[in-house]
């Protein structure tokens, strides 16, 4: 018994659950296959929920999906060795619900939006494998899994497989993915007591906050350190390019990263005690704007990471996911319903709405960001040094006078970059956030 | 012929934490799976199915989300799931359990006599192995624990013959069915389910029966009422306060060390040196 | 929901009667229960270690509520009980109680489980211990069952509870990430089983003696459905009894294949040790079960116990950590392990385990000479 459906969703990250949860509200028979033992068991780390997204699939999440802590201060550090200079933004009006971010354990996140689809309709299955698209001619009929009689057909596919988009790439829908383009991301989460964080990060109960780094911690590397409260644990950890680990003089892994970090002055406290419950290592889509394939054709789309769709500045993803899956799926319902063929030109819909959507408009608002960053590493090696030692000058009190230390601190920064230079640095970076 | 399986919903104990100043367990996001053990029941049943036909039944008692447990049976092949879940079994130990499911087994028996009780070992939680010799003295089955092959089933005679694991060797036992067998573990290796059952499992609606529809009169039989053994202290385990000697290989050669360790080992307990160049 | 699983909340609190509707106090006609009783299995003339262990411990308990101590000994005419009732006196039982009947020729659910039942409901103990092998088990849930009483299974410490009197039966959780321990208020007698090697063999006194009581059960074997019709004993090869060894080594994951594994048979061999291993190994399908030591395998009670490429869960250390002297041996100076070894070695097993191996040979043939 070889079953059609009408719509088969790969994966079930909250790109896929988006996907399946809103095909199947929409009255579509869809089955959604996800290889890992549950879904949510291959993506365990924890992480920032951003709610408008959820809202827009499930208004009322909020009454019983799984979430940590709302975020009520985010701080930005620049670290070099020996100290951070940084920012802290808290506010009141993060404090009045309904709330705007949350952390979040995926494990369980993903399990709770599961069982939505579930209720929704879908049939989940999991421990199954999609090992490749069926195809008719160019049209995508349907999916092989790795199972006994593991064909089963769909008029469309959606790929929500994830930033090694395998199946994509098998078929030939683009091409692989440049080291370039992915970031990779090391992660663990700390056990500690709730109160315990409460106490450490000056929070209530309920409370969160965000801490994101860069700087010298990445070693030289383009990347981002970040470190989440979660109720009864911490998120920790830190990503950078593939391309830059693979270049590394110093070939220092990502694990290393993570402990050097763990041991930094200004972080080692705030961890200390914590007991590692997890591990993970996972990649990212960090491309941008210029690195997403083709997302549609005759009979599939791509959705979320697996089409590249992270914004790497905000460390946006799982947002980007949902918005994209709900899209995709609501094309296939929109079809359906003047009952076009769920051919590439019936998909383009989908192309359109993104371009439409926030997602593209953000992807296109930081389409030079990587590209800068990349280029041009002194943001990861030189600046965070300068503005550190500028700040302990200027915060020294040694009876040198502010104006000399002012003459000292510039003279500092034309010693380590040309005039241009750093004219030209901010040039490029305003440039890029413009 | 119709076969019932006793399967459990545990929590994955590798993955559960202890809060260490409390000492409670912190269920929070520990994944619940099928109890390792009931797996190797569960597939000996199916193979007798492959081999005599009929169907198989699998029985859980737990919360609601245990009919996850019982969906993964459907998709290994089973034919049936029933959940017991009740808010008066809360608290069960082994007696009131085997009591509750004993009871839902005689129902089960009423829509399709039952030739065969399986449970797993032991499970991983709970741990006492003693549920299911319990279910068996209820239902005056006949009980087979720690089978490890069953040699010869024949239904017209009605009797069965299974080897049984004892300590220095097995057992050689013949008995009537019906009979309840606790099945050994790794004497078998459960099947990849086919997409077929994959899908009818994810379509699979699991029917649940409160204590009514188990057939339960006596509430004081069940749950916490129903448990002679009260709880009276959860702790956790004391850490040694001395720490170990430490050598590191890195800092000497091999032999230096190794012969360094003996010494510490045989200083320390004299007598094992003399028993070790005994030995040989 | 097997065994009572411990709210969250239950955390050592003090325990009041009456607690969730139930009744805890234990009723006039039971308190009628008198005495401590050892269940003293035996098969093809031998008796199961596991219990003279449980008489040595069933001593200090009887001592501790000031009431005697007795064997249970279920047998056919043809199996050496007085010998055996004998032993159990010089171990410390007080007294033995013994059925011997054709019927109880090798053991059987159904005519044990007839024959404990009756002689506990003719002289009704207050505790009743068996060992928690697979005949102990299966004979406990059994008769637990029958007397609708209360059980607890492979427990690690047994004590008294001075305010209700009770036995106050300490087990492992939640897969020995906790313990817990467990008591039988207001039923009798209470029971529990014990896993071997969790207790020390007690001292043996030849001068002890003791009395018998002998009695009958009343079951013909044509009325008994289960027929035990042949007994295939293991063979020599895998015969293995690490729940006794001295000397343990044990490898894990760590090992990574094996090959390397091998490198721990041969240090066993140079000391006449027996391998053990972890569970992750034994799925591994390194070694075979019987070899698994830890909470779902052995518990052991070694004299020297090394630990190979092991990191130490807590499931593999509820098994081994009674043992006298622990080396580990592992890459990770962090592993847990460390935390419970005596000896640590932070090394690369398979360069150390030789090392060890050729280390001890030279020393054996040193002292072996000196000692001829
Ligand atoms: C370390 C790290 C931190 C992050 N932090 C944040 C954050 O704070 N906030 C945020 O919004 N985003 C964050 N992101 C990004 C976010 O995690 C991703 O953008 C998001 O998970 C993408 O969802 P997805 O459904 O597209 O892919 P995934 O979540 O990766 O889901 C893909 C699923 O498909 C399954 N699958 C893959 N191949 C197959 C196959 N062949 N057959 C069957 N199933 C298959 C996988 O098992 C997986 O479950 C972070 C990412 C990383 C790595
Ligand atoms: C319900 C339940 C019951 C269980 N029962 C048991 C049980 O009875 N017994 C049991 O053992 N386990 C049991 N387990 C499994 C237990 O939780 C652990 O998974 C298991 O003990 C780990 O085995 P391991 O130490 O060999 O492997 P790992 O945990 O993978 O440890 C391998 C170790 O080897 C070290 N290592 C790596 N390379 C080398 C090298 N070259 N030289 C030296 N060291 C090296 C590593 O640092 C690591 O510490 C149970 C689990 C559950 C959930
Ligand atoms: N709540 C339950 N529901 C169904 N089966 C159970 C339950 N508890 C125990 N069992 C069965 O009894 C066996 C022994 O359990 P235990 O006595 O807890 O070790 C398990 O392997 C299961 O087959």
């Amino acid at each position: 018994m070889n079953e059609k459906f009408d719509v088969i969703v790969v994966g079930a990250g909250p790109s896929g659950n988006a996907a399946a949860y809103t095909a199947a509200k929409g009255g579509l028979k869809v089955l959604q296959i996800e290889r890992g033992e549950t879904p949510g068991s291959k993506n365990v780390q924890g992480a920032i929920l951003y709610a408008d997204a959820l809202e827009k699939i499930i208004p009322d999440f909020r009454d019983d999906a799984p979430l940590e802590r709302h975020i009520i201060e985010q701080r930005m550090w620049v670290l070099d060795d020996e100290s951070f200079i940084g920012t802290h933004f808290r506010s009141n009006d993060y404090n009045k619900p309904p709330y705007n971010r949350y952390t979040i354990i995926r494990a369980q996140f993903d399990k709770w939006f599961s069982s939505k689809v579930r209720e929704a309709g879908a049939l989940v299955i999991c421990e199954t494998t999609v090992e490749k698209l069926l195809m008719d001619g160019t049209q995508v009929v349907g999916v092989r899994c790795d199972r006994l009689g593991g064909d089963v057909f769909a008029d469309v596919v959606i790929l929500a497989d994830g930033v090694n988009s395998t199946l994509a790439r098998k078929a030939g829908f683009h091409g692989e993915l440049a080291a370039g383009d992915v970031a990779l991301a090391v992660k663990e989460i700390l056990f500690m007591p709730e109160e315990m964080i409460q106490a450490r990060f000056n929070i209530q109960e309920d409370e969160g906050v965000v801490i994101e780094m860069m700087g010298k911690i990445t070693d030289g590397m383009m990347g981002t350190g970040f470190l989440y409260t979660n109720r009864d644990s911490l998120t920790i950890g830190v990503g950078c390019m593939l391309g830059d680990f693979k270049n590394n003089p110093n070939r220092t892994a990502p694990y290393t990263l993570l402990e050097n970090m763990k041991r930094h002055p200004a972080i080692a406290p705030l961890i200390a005690g914590g007991e590692m419950k997890e591990y993970a290592a996972h990649l990212l889509p960090e491309g941008g704007f210029h690195a997403i394939p083709q997302v549609y054709g005759n009979g599939w789309m791509i959705v979320g990471d697996s089409g590249g769709f992270v914004n790497s500045v905000h460390r946006e993803g799982s947002n980007l996911a949902m918005t994209t899956g709900r899209l995709a799926a609501e094309t296939v319902l929109a079809a359906r319903t003047e009952g076009k063929p769920m051919s590439a030109a019936t998909l383009r819909a989908y192309k359109t709405t993104l371009d439409a959507s926030f997602v593209m408009k953000d992807m296109h608002k930081y389409r030079d960001m990587p590209s800068v960053f990349h280029k041009n590493k002194q943001f990861f090696t030189t600046y965070p040094e300068l503005v550190n030692r500028a700040a302990s000058t200027m915060l020294t009190v040694d009876g040198i006078d502010k104006k000399a230390k002012e003459r000292q601190i510039f003279s500092s920064f034309r010693r380590s970059r040309s005039l241009t230079g750093l004219v030209g640095d901010a040039y490029k970076l305003w440039r890029a956030l413009r | 012929m119709h076969i019932v399986v006793c399967i459990k919903q545990v929590p994955d104990s590798a993955q559960i934490r202890v809060h260490p100043v409390t000492n409670t367990i912190m269920r929070q996001g520990v994944p619940s799976v099928v109890n390792p053990y009931d797996l190797f029941a569960l597939e000996e049943a199916l193979r007798l199915k492959d081999q005599f036909g009929g169907r198989v039944t699998v029985l859980c008692m737990g919360p609601p989300q245990a009919e996850d447990a019982l969906k993964k049976c459907i998709s290994f092949g089973a034919d049936d799931a029933i959940l017991v879940t009740d808010r008066a079994f809360a608290g069960a130990d082994t007696l009131a359990t085997s009591y509750a499911l004993s009871a839902a087994i005689r129902k089960i028996g009423e829509e399709q006599a039952v030739d065969v009780v399986f449970t797993g070992k032991q499970t991983i939680d709970g741990d006492t192995a003693q549920v299911g010799p319990g279910i068996a003295k209820r239902l005056g089955l006949q009980l087979l624990s720690y089978v490890s092959r069953i040699v010869e089933l024949d239904l017209d005679a009605r009797h069965i013959i299974v080897e049984r694991r004892a300590e220095g060797g097995v057992q050689v036992l013949k008995t009537a069915v019906p009979c309840l067998i606790t099945m050994l573990e790794n004497t078998n290796e459960m099947r990849f389910a086919p997409m077929e059952n994959m899908i009818r499992a994810a379509r699979y609606e699991v029917r649940k029966w409160n204590k009514e529809a188990a057939g339960i009169a006596d509430i004081t039989k069940i749950g916490l009422k129903g448990s002679p053994t009260v709880v009276s202290k959860v702790f956790g385990p004391t850490p040694r306060e001395d720490k170990a000697e430490m050598l590191n290989a890195e800092t000497s050669t091999p032999r230096d060390m190794a012969l360094n360790m003996l010494q510490m080992i045989f200083t320390r307990k004299p007598e094992l040196e003399a028993q070790i160049v005994g030995n040989v | 929901m097997s065994t009572p699983t411990p709210p969250a909340s239950a955390a050592s609190k003090p325990l009041t009667p009456t607690k969730g509707g139930r009744n805890l106090e234990l009723s006039e006609a039971l308190k009628a229960y008198k005495g401590v009783w050892v269940f003293i299995e035996h098969d093809r003339g031998v008796v199961h270690p596991v219990s003279w262990e449980l008489i040595g411990e069933g001593r200090k308990l009887a001592d501790k509520l000031g009431v005697s101590l007795s064997g249970v000994l279920l047998g056919s005419p043809d199996d050496k009980l007085d010998a055996f009732a004998t032993e159990a006196f010089h171990f410390g039982a007080d007294s033995c109680y013994v059925v011997r009947d054709l019927v109880l020729k090798g053991y059987r659910n159904e005519p044990y489980t007839k024959g404990l039942t009756d002689l506990v409901n003719k002289y009704q103990p207050e505790i009743v211990l068996l060992g928690a092998t697979s005949q102990g088990r299966d004979l406990a849930g059994s008769v637990a069952t029958t007397l609708l009483t209360g059980l607890t299974a492979d427990c690690t410490e047994l004590n008294i509870d001075s305010n209700t009197r009770a036995l106050a039966a300490t087990r492992p959780t939640f897969g020995g990430s906790l313990l817990c321990t467990i008591m039988t208020l207001a039923y009798r007698p209470q029971m529990a089983t014990v896993r071997p090697r969790v207790f020390q063999m007690p001292p043996s006194d030849a001068a002890r003696t003791g009395s018998i009581i002998e009695d009958t059960l009343s079951m013909v074997e044509s009325s008994i459905i289960t027929k035990l019709i042949d007994f295939i004993p293991d063979a020599q090869s895998n015969k293995v009894n690490i729940a006794y060894a001295d000397i343990i080594i044990a490898g894990g994951k760590g090992l990574k294949n094996p090959d390397n594994f091998k490198l721990v048979w041969d240090l066993a061999r140079v000391l006449g040790a027996e391998v053990g291993a972890t569970r992750a190994a034994v799925q591994a399908g390194w070694v075979e079960n019987e070899r698994q030591v830890g909470q779902t395998g052995k518990t052991v009670r070694a004299k020297l116990y090394i630990a190979a490429g092991i990191s130490g869960a807590i499931q593999h250390r509820v098994g081994m950590e009674d043992s006298d002297v622990i080396l580990a041996i592992n890459t990770d100076a962090n592993a847990p392990i460390f935390d419970f070894a005596h000896y640590g070695i932070v090394g690369n097993a398979m360069t150390v385990l030789p090392a060890l191996t050729d280390a001890f040979r030279e020393h054996i043939a040193v002292r072996g000479r000196k000692v001829a």
